[in-house]
């Protein structure tokens, strides 16, 4: 069972049905004249369309790119340069995806500064904060809608509020929100908003970015003037094709998915809390998304309980470092303010929407007798030990320098 | 992570996985803050053999696997033998490790020279 969907979806069935005639019969590139060019063109504007109403936008609002991250790109960038002579101040919070993250530490290499707004062990960022850390040379504030490892949620509408009253361009980050809860441009009073195609079972490699009408950003691409000038390069049009129904199906069925989710959500996270000794749930209880969850599990790593669960047949994921190919703790999970060891015993299970089949019953006592014998194999389950004395060999060849 | 059959087989059926109540050698190596934590018990006898060795780890698949291997290779052998087992012996004799794992054959390596170590501070 596959319970790594914040990672990524599986394309529906409707959506590939949906992209199938763009790879042979429709092949036409959308800026030419000829009959089988005018149609890849119309089947743009039909997905334009498709994003622009599941997100209450217009149409022209709608960039299509490569997905999230180049979205987050060009969010950021596009208006950092555009707006470097106003002022070059940014403001972000410390539980961002590397799209944003790394975008912004380029900008810093560029003399732009950037403020980090801690959350609290909720995961949630301080309004009062925000307001604090605005200044005159801020530009642009940057702020996820949900985050992909813990699925909290931002008080995105009162900071665009903020954002909107000062007059600063706002983005937010919608990748892991978009599908899960209602994602409405007006509501939120964004200014930009990234969408991601592969997490709502749309193809991979696609993506849009809205942009509020009268909010000008500097390419990213420049070429032939494709999206406005915005983007330039031939469109994906099968991809294009995909991701507009995947946005079509996922708003047509958010209130039913909700239910479903969040209910199934609700009993995965109060059986494992009471059937697991010392587990904890990472992040808000309340304000999360309906299909992820993160929990935290005393005295074991996490790499380990995804080999013992991947063997029985699930598949989650984790923030721990033994599991990265960079052997960083999950610098979310350590923005909570967790005992670094502690991190490394985390799970993130994200449900799909058609995870009928799903017996949390049976999930929840495989990852009970998993933790349970990692534990009996652990030293720091249990046992009075004195690891304060095990120093880590800071200058050994092999200190991961953690 | 790629794990050979062999990692995945230790990591799954671990070997010698326990505590020692009358282990005469107790090491301990890793940092749990990084992710990891080894705990190695061996029992030695007159001859300086070693008798009985188990271990106890937290840590990924990997850190199980080379502890739990490190046991096989170690018993039966004397400290002198024992302290030449090197940290390349743990990864070969498990197909290999990805390079980002290598670290946890050096720390069952270093885990079992704590060890004997241990044991001669008891002994001497
Ligand atoms: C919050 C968030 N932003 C951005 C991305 C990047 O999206 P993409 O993989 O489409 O580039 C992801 C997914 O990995 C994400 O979870
Ligand atoms: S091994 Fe973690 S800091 Fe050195």
């Amino acid at each position: 069972m596959y319970l790594d969907n914040s990672a990524t979806t599986q394309v529906s069935e409707e959506v590939f049905k949906e992209m199938e005639p763009y790879f042979i019969e429709e092949y036409g590139n959308p800026s030419t004249l000829y009959g089988i060019g005018r149609e890849s063109k119309k089947a743009l504007t039909l997905a334009r369309e498709r994003v622009a109403k599941a997100i209450n936008a217009k149409p022209d609002e709608i960039i299509f790119t490569s997905g999230g991250s180049e979205s987050d790109n060009l969010a950021i960038k596009g208006i950092a340069f555009k707006l470097s002579k106003k002022g070059k101040h940014i403001i972000t919070t410390n539980i961002e995806h590397p799209a944003v993250k790394n975008t912004l530490g380029f900008l810093e290499s560029l003399d732009f500064k950037v403020t980090y707004l801690p959350v609290n062990e909720e995961g949630i960022i301080s309004v009062e904060e925000l307001k604090e850390a605005i200044t005159d040379e801020t530009i642009l504030i940057t702020i996820m809608h949900a985050n992909n490892e813990l699925g909290t949620i931002q008080p995105i509408e009162e900071i665009g509020k903020i954002a909107r009253e000062k007059g600063i361009k706002f983005h937010t980050d919608a990748v892991q929100s978009f599908g899960k809860i209602e994602v409405d441009v007006e509501k939120l009073n964004v200014d930009l908003l990234s969408l991601s195609s592969h997490k709502i079972n749309g193809p991979k490699g696609v993506g849009a970015l809205y942009i509020k009408k009268g909010t000008r950003v500097v390419p990213l691409i420049h070429g032939g003037g494709q999206e406005k000038g915005i983007r330039s390069g031939t469109e994906n049009v099968p991809g294009i094709v995909g991701f507009g129904k995947a946005c079509e199906l996922a708003a047509e069925r958010l209130d039913e998915h909700y239910e479903k989710l969040s209910s199934i959500r609700d009993e995965l996270i109060d059986k494992v809390l009471t059937t697991i000794p010392e587990s904890y749930l990472n992040g808000s209880k309340e304000t999360r998304l309906p299909n992820l969850v993160n929990f935290r599990f005393k005295a074991i790593e996490g790499e380990s309980l995804i080999l013992l669960l991947d063997a029985k047949g699930y598949q989650a994921s984790t923030g721990s470092a033994c599991s990265s190919n960079t052997l960083e703790a999950s610098p979310v999970l350590t923005a909570l303010g967790l005992d670094p060891v502690d991190v490394h015993g985390s799970l993130r299970i994200s449900l799909a929407p058609e995870s009928d089949a799903f017996d949390v019953d049976e999930f929840v006592n495989t990852i009970a007798e998993a933790v349970g014998r990692l534990r009996q194999m652990s030293p720091l389950w249990n046992q009075e030990l004195d690891y304060d004395g095990v120093m880590c060999k800071k200058d050994h060849d092999d200190c991961r320098r953690c | 992570m790629d794990y050979s059959e062999k990692v995945m087989d230790h990591f799954a059926n671990p070997r010698n996985c326990r505590m020692m109540e009358d282990a005469n050698g107790v090491g301990t190596v890793g940092n749990p803050t990084c992710g990891d934590l080894m705990t190695i018990y061996i029992k030695v006898n007159e001859d300086e053999v070693i008798e009985d060795i188990s271990f106890q780890t937290f840590g990924c698949g990997a850190a199980i696997a080379t502890s739990s291997m490190i046991t096989e290779i170690a018993v039966g052998k004397t400290l002198e033998e024992a302290l030449k087992i090197s940290r390349n012996d743990v990864a070969e004799e498990l197909d290999g490790l990805p390079p980002i794992k290598m670290h946890c054959s050096n720390l069952a390596a270093d885990g079992l020279q704590a060890a004997i170590e241990n044991y001669y501070e008891n002994n001497q």
